[in-house]
Formats: structure tokens, sequence, C-alpha cells
């Protein structure tokens, strides 16, 4: 499905970023192929939430280049960045409470109202939304805004989603659900870049993989390949599947 | 916008609102709850609608305060200075039409009134973009400096003002329809004082259908939320900012013009005066919040006048006692703005 | 880091004496600055036996009591970063405290000390009350709310006219020693007279001098460090343990008693105390702009500070008199350099300094000079 042209949708070039003192991503090499959903992986502190951040322009790259569709996209501000065609999805989910589930969609589709198609496809991959459409989204539940959450990322056609953990915390029906829903993007034909600490679930969605520690990256390929790969999976996350058992 | 409300056809499983009734149930129970005490009803009328007047002159004074605190983190001190601005503003159109003025007419008094608005709003808009150019925008994030830097942009622009208008008090007619009272039985109502109120709730609305049925009012709330998340979706919020700002020092403008007319007099501190009550306005309402900000004048304002009836002894202090309370009861305001 | 170097100073001043061990080792760590200070402190030290005439005594001792004012404003500002304006409430109840007490019970020193005590017992009830109040919430409620609470009492004194005398103020007799006509030496020293008036002076030189070294001790203490720790981060200092609530309370009460004292000398010094001379909003705008100009958070900030303002306050406008009579004629121009408006540039000095010297003159005479 992956049209292999010369260049990949989205390519970080040693990346650093500071915030503060602190040094977090140190020369990141990475690269987002187009039609397709790449993890990333690391540890708690490895840098991935930084990267989706300094993708999306909400922290500076201090250093490097970030290039999307063939765009040097480093110092752009965030929402010249989001109108190039990028979504984000943060961990803390970010939707706003205050506001309806409608009018929380109604804003995410900047360029217009969402066409009825569109709507119901949305809605077919996350019926709860259609129930609570009209009340406050602080009334959801915490997988409800999840589901808002990614619904706002597609409301209107992206080039690339950046989602951030959208399993955390959530009951194992609910993941299930989410996975589903992951699924049925990737057919859609969206590309995606995800952040996700559970490998299990990340193992059924990826079809690439890409590894971080301590601000670099360690590891990057097929995510079949490192399925079947026990040894590097050790190496690499510390909590292989072996672990468990 | 509307076939996306046409396709929610399935009715909400939820009770509909999750509004928080009890601070908007506490004016009019507050009201009512007087009334014994104070006995008779015109007297009751009198004081009502006299807090209400000063409840909405407060009110349009305080608006763009807590938005603007609300949206972008600023706290400024030197909002005061569009109020003295505004009220300044009236002698443009009170010196060249001073014949408006003393006209025996409804039609002219009105639009001289209006008149005085709009020129106000214009200036302190045209003040406000530069205030938040100039003063404001070098430290975000930093509320010290916010602060100090706010003081110090209030102290030069009202010295400004002694420089351009002279130092010493300067007053002003308030037009000749205006004065005097309607009198209804013996139920007295001072005319400006109705004109007042209705002014405020015609701006209360207008900010409440801007806020609620328009894309501009979904940013501005969105944004209050999470600014951040707001320019993620590809929304250039510095200019949204900006916008408001001078929005709000346009209605801080038209705070001023009304305060005027009221106190008939201008002085160059007589915004910084009202600050006071401004910033016990934003807290009592919670700091960001419109409503909240409205209920909170109401509140201030109605129960001023009735202590002053009361107890005139406690009214010096029953701003800050109404202040103490609602912070025991609710140690964000009235309305708590949900923040990342 | 910090605690480091500071212990390592601490070794040093056991070598280098007691002038360094008054100052805690904070020293001002420039030789200009060094040399402006030793300067202003010297004047002021020997202004009654230098200067001739009643006018620029007045302006020393007023000079002294902003420095007092001044500097306990600045552990609140500078090393606690927070906002006050509720500094010249307690200003005002030192300066009511001496006047009611002693117009009520005469012209003791038990007066004095009775009316000092109740003062200093009201202002740290006040403080430690609206600091756990508002401090609870945001740091930024307690600008706002400092600000209510100190109109609230200006508009009490000047309504409250029985015990404050309301705008009128209270005037006063001063204890026996202080007043002019008291002559504790036959002889003059350097050909002036000693007299009660001197005395007076030379209590609150006393007094401020000590006060300050006493608050140069405290913001150098691991309490100091502490609420520096705080202005920096607040969350770190409060995920180290530290009660950030209890250690801004207590810097509140600390400053507010320090301006109580100020407040008093002030009265004692005027023989007078009424809305005007310490309440007032004006008074806090003053002491904001000294406190940042001088520089905040280094305590000998508000010695230039004080001694800028007061010496600008009494000799600026007779400059910029000169310049607006010369300009006449001119539109506006006039106007801007009239000698009343002589804050306006006051204010713009102060926001440039917000911006381009944030630790203001003090931190700019360090900065030239790298320690």
């Amino acid at each position: 499905m992956a049209e292999t042209s010369a260049e990949p949708l989205l390519k970080l070039e040693s990346v650093h970023t500071h915030i503060g003192p602190y040094h977090i991503l140190h020369g990141l090499n990475c690269e987002v192929p187009a039609g397709e959903l790449t993890m990333l992986l690391g540890r708690n502190g490895a840098g991935k939430t930084t990267t989706l951040r300094t993708i999306m322009g909400l922290w500076q790259a201090s250093s490097g280049s970030i290039r999307f569709d063939g765009r040097n996209i480093t110092t752009l501000p965030t929402p010249d960045i989001a109108r190039s065609g990028i979504a984000y999805v943060p961990e803390s989910m970010a939707i706003f409470s205050d506001l309806t589930v409608r009018e929380n969609i109604v804003l995410a589709a900047r360029s217009g109202p969402v066409d009825t198609a569109r709507l119901d496809w949305m809605l077919g991959l996350f019926p709860a939304l259609k129930r609570f459409w009209n009340l406050p989204a602080g009334n959801l539940s915490g997988g409800q805004k999840q589901m808002l959450a990614i619904a706002r990322a597609i409301a209107e056609p992206r080039r690339l989603l950046l989602v951030d953990e959208p399993t955390k915390g959530l009951a194992p029906v609910m993941v299930r659900s989410m996975i589903e829903a992951f699924r049925a993007l990737k057919a859609a034909g969206e590309t995606i870049l995800l952040v996700e600490q559970n490998f299990h679930a990340a193992s059924q969605l990826g079809d690439n993989v890409i590894v971080m520690e301590d601000g670099l990256v360690v590891h990057s390929g097929t995510m079949s390949d490192l399925v079947a790969d026990k040894v590097l999976q050790r190496r690499l996350l510390g909590l292989s599947l072996d672990a468990h058992q | 916008m509307s076939d996306v409300a046409a396709d929610a056809a399935n009715p909400p499983l939820l009770p509909r609102s999750r509004t928080d009734w009890l601070p908007l149930i506490l004016v009019p129970v507050l009201a009512l709850a007087v009334l014994p005490l104070i006995g008779d009803v015109s007297s009751w009328v009198t004081l009502t609608i006299a807090g209400l007047a000063m409840g909405m002159m407060i009110f349009l004074m305080a608006s763009g305060l807590t938005l603007v605190f609300g949206l972008m983190d600023i706290i400024n001190f030197g909002h005061g200075v569009f109020i003295s601005l505004g009220a300044y503003a009236t002698l443009l159109v009170l010196g060249p039409l001073a014949g408006w003025a003393s006209a025996n007419s409804v039609a002219l008094n009105l639009a001289l009134l209006l008149l005085c608005i709009v020129v106000a709003m214009v200036l302190t808009g045209l003040v406000g973009a530069v205030f938040e150019r100039v003063i404001v925008r070098p430290v975000y994030g930093n509320h010290l400096k916010q602060i100090l830097v706010t003081m110090g942009g209030l102290i030069v622009t009202e010295q400004a003002i002694h420089a351009i208008w002279g130092a010493s008090p300067i007053p002003i007619p308030l037009p000749e329809t205006l004065r005097g009272a309607f009198v209804l039985g013996d139920i007295v109502m001072e005319r400006y004082r109705v004109v007042a109120i209705g002014i405020g709730l015609l701006v209360f609305a207008a900010m409440q259908l801007l806020l609620n049925r328009t894309r501009i009012g979904l940013l501005i709330r969105a944004g209050v939320e999470n600014p951040e998340m707001v320019e993620a979706l590809g929304y250039r919020i510095r200019r949204l900012f900006v916008s408001v700002f001078v929005a709000g020092s346009a209605l801080a403008g038209l705070g001023g013009v009304m305060w005027a007319f009221y106190r008939q007099t201008l002085t160059a501190g007589m915004g910084m005066e009202v600050m006071v009550l401004v910033f016990i306005v934003i807290i009592i309402g919670g700091l960001g919040s419109v409503g909240g900000c409205f209920v909170g004048s109401v509140l201030v304002a109605l129960v001023a006048n009735y202590v002053g009836f009361l107890a005139p002894k406690l009214a010096l202090i029953s701003n800050i006692l109404v202040m103490a309370l609602v912070l025991i009861w609710r140690p964000q305001g009235l309305f708590p703005v949900a923040r990342r | 880091m910090t605690r480091i170097s500071n212990s390592a100073k601490f070794d040093e001043t056991r070598r280098q004496g007691p002038a360094i061990w008054l100052l805690s080792s904070d020293t001002p760590r420039s030789l200009l600055l060094s040399l402006i200070l030793i300067g202003i402190v010297a004047c002021l030290f020997a202004a009654p036996f230098v200067f001739s005439g009643s006018q620029p005594l007045s302006t020393a001792a007023k000079i002294c009591v902003f420095v007092l004012l001044v500097a306990s404003y600045d552990l609140l500002l500078g090393y606690t970063g927070i906002v006050s304006f509720a500094h010249t409430m307690f200003f005002g109840i030192g300066g009511y405290g001496i006047a009611i007490a002693l117009e009520r019970l005469g012209a003791s020193w038990e007066s004095v000390a009775i009316g000092l005590v109740s003062a200093l017992a009201l202002s740290a009830v006040l403080a430690a009350i609206i600091g756990l109040l508002s401090l609870r919430v945001r740091a930024i409620f307690f600008s706002m709310i400092t600000l209510a609470v100190a109109s609230a009492a200006a508009v009490l004194a000047s309504q409250l006219s029985t015990i404050t005398g309301g705008e009128d103020g209270l005037s006063f007799q001063l204890p026996a020693e202080l007043r002019p006509a008291f002559r504790p030496l036959a002889d003059p020293i350097l050909g002036v007279t000693i007299n009660g008036r001197i005395l007076a002076y030379y209590l609150i030189f006393v007094v401020t001098v000590v006060i300050f070294l006493i608050l140069l001790r405290i913001v150098n203490s691991p309490f100091g460090r502490v609420l520096q720790a705080i202005r920096e981060n607040e969350f770190r200092a409060e995920a180290l343990g530290y009660r950030v609530v209890a250690y801004r309370t207590a810097a509140s009460v600390i400053s507010a008693l320090a301006a109580t004292v100020a407040g008093a000398l002030m009265a004692l010094w005027l023989r007078y105390n009424g809305p005007d001379t310490t309440l007032s909003f004006s008074i806090m705008i003053d002491i904001l702009l000294m406190v940042v100009i001088g520089g905040m958070g280094t305590l000998y900030g508000a010695i230039i500070g004080a001694t800028l303002f007061v010496l600008a306050q009494s000799y600026l406008q007779i400059l910029m008199g000169l310049g607006s009579t010369a300009l006449a004629g001119i539109p506006l121009l006039p106007d801007l350099i009239h000698p009343d408006r002589w804050l306006l540039w006051l204010g713009a000095l102060f926001i440039v300094s917000v911006y381009a010297f944030p630790g203001g003159i003090v931190g700019h005479l360090r900065r030239n000079r790298s320690p």
C-alpha cells in the first residue's frame, strides 16, 4: 500500500531539543513513510513525547531539520505546521471540556463544515460520540475523551496523525476498540506516527517501528522483524514478551 | 456547522446541562432575602436598581480583563488606564457637541451618549493595540514582570492624560434628558441608571451570543481552556489574542464613559480607583469566566448597596467580606475555569 | 551549587572580619557600587553636620525611612517573587500606631512602645491572614487581594475619623528628648548644636541600619535561600518538601513588620500621620519605582533606589521646571516636561528597567564587573 517515493512523508535529521536547561533530544534521526503506521516505542523519559511536540513546533528544535512532504517545517510556528496537514493528539487529549462534542469537532474542521460522509465515517469509528453529541465534552469518560481527541484529529483530511499514548489508562475493552479504530484508520490509508508503551498493542498495529532511548533512536525497522526477534526485543525494550512467561 | 448539528439526531442519554446554577440563583435569592430587612418595597427597588446599574458598569469595565487573563494568562494591572482614557474621550465629543448635551431631546442626548461610546471605544482600542505591542508582548509567561510592567504602563499613561488634559478634575454634564428619575407611584428610578442597566445587559447579551454562537466565540472559549491545542488545530492564536486585548480595552473604554457620566467628574486616577472593584469581581467570578464576571459584578454591587442602606459602617468593607466569603466557599471563584 | 559556594563564602568571612560579618557575607560585589553605597551612607550619617537647615535633614530622614520601607518590600518582591500592594497598609499601621498612642496616651516613651508593639502585632496578624488566604490559591491572587485590602484600609482610615483623624490625620507631641528644644549637650559639636531633632534623626538612622542588616541576614540565611528557590521554581520547591505557602506567608509577615517600623519612624519624624503620608496608593507606586530602578532582589538596590527617588522628587522637578520654561511656546512638549510630570519620566525609566535591566542599577553595576 505504500507508494515508495524517494522521500518519506516525514523525515527528522539530527534534531536536538532543549527544554529550559534540559537537553532532551540528542540528534534524532527518523523517518515516517506515507500510508503506513509507524510505532514510536521507548521507556518513560526516552523523549517520545518531546519528539511529537518538536515535530508539531510546540517545542522548538534547537538544531537539525524536520522535513514534511519535502518542505522544511523546523522553524514554522505551530499553526502553520498544523495547516500543512499534521494533526496532533496529545497524551492529555486536550479536549475542550467546556465545549460540546459537536463544538469540539466543528472547531477541529478548520476549513469548513464537515461533510456528511466524513462525519458518518468518524461516528462509525466512534459511535459513543454520537450519543453525547450535544453534551459538554467534560462529561465524557476517559475512553470517550480519547475517541473525541482522535475524531478531532481526523475531522478534516490530514496527511499525518501524531498520536501520543492513546491506550494509556484505558480499560481493556476500550484498548481493544481503540486498536480496532486504528486498524480502520490504517485501512483508510492514513499515515500515523503512534507513541505506545504497550508493546502488545503496538505489535498488533505497527507496520514500522522506531525505538528511542535517551533522546536517540536506537533501532528502526519493520514491526514484523522486531516481533520475530526476541533477543532484539529484550535488548531494546527490556520488558520482552519472554519476561512475562 | 448546521449540517453537523442536523446529523446528531440521537437524543443525549446524560442530563443535558452541566450548568452550575447555584451562583446564578444566589443573586435573586439574596435580593429577595433582604426585602424584609429593608421593609418597604420602594426603597428596595431603588436600591436594587442602583445596585444593578453599578454592577453593569463594573461588568463592562471588568469583562475585558477577565477574558484577556483567561485566554493568554496575562494579568493587566494597567487595565484601569483604559477606563480613565474612555472617560476622558467624552471630552472629545462634549467639546464640539456641547449643544447636544443641553438640548432637551431624548434622541440628541442618546445620540451624544452613543457617539461618546464609539469615540471612546475606538480610542481605547487603538491605545490597547499599542499597549499590547509595546508593554505586554515582551513579558508573556512571566506574571511578576507583567504586573510590574503594566503598572509602569499605568503610571506613564496616567501622566500622559495629565499632560494632555491637565491634572485638575474636570466636571462633565450629564445630558439633559438623562438627568432626574422615572417615578412610578412611590418607586423612584434614576434615568441614567436605567440606561446603564440597558447598555450593560445589551453588551452582556452580545458577548454571550458571540461566545456561544460563533466560531470566534468557540475559539476564545477553547483558547481559555487550552491555547496550545488551539494552535495545534491550526489557528493562529496570537491574532485572536490581540483582537481580544483590543476588544477588552475598548470595553473598558465603554465602561469608562458610563462611569464618567455617572460620576460627572473626570480624574486620571478614576480608572485605578475602580480597579479594586474590578479585581474583586473577576476573582469572585473565577479568573477567565465572563459569566462569572457578570454574576460577580452584580453580586458585589447589590451587596454594597444593601449593606450601605442597612449598616452604613459595614459598607466600607462589604466588598472584601463578599470576596472572602466567596473564596472560602469556592477558592477558585464562582465559575472556576478549567485549564490544562 | 549555591550552597557550596555559600559555605565557602562563610569560611572566607571568618577570615575577613566583622565588616563582612555584619553584611552577612553579601557584599556589594562591585567597586563602583561599594563606593556609591559608602558615599550615601556616609552622607546620611553626617547629614546633620554637613548640610545646614531643616530641609536637607528632612530629605535625609525621608531617605532613611524609604530605604527601610523599600528594603522590606524587596524581601517580598525580589527574593520571594510575589507582588504585594498592601505594603503601604503596613507602613500606615506603623504610622497610625505611633500617632494614635502619642495623641491619646501622651508624649512619653511608654506611648511610643505601646503604639509600636500594637502596630507590629496588628500587622503581623493581618499579613498572616492575607498570606494564608490568598497565597494558598495562586500567587497572582495575592497581588489583586492585597490591592483590595489596602484600598479598604485606606478607606477605613479616612472614615473612622474619631480614631484616625480622618482625612486631616493626627498631629502629636513627641517625647521631650526628641523635641527641637531639647539640648543634651551644652557645647556644639563641630559647630552644630545637638538638639532633639538631631537625636530623632539618629534614632531613625540607627534603626534603619540595624533592620537593614537584619534583613540582609535573613535573605542570606537558609530561610532566604528557600524563598529564592520558591521564586525560581515553585513546583520544584514544593516537590522538595518545602511548604511554599508557609514560607511565603512568613516572608510577607517579616516584610510587613519592617514596613510597620518604617511607618513608625516616618510618623516620629513628621510628628504627624495621615492618609497621604503613609497610606496612599501613590506611595505604593513610589515604592515599586524605587525597588525596580534600584534593583530587585539585591537589598542594596533599596538604598540606591530610595536615595535616587527622594532626590529626584525634591530636585528633578526644579530641573524640569527650567526645561519647561525654556521650551515654552512649543505645543505639548512643555507639558511633558512640566515639573509635575516627573513621574512620567520615572515611569518610562521603570518600564525600561523591567525589560532591559531586570537587576536595576545594582544588577547593572554588578554585571559590569564580574564577581
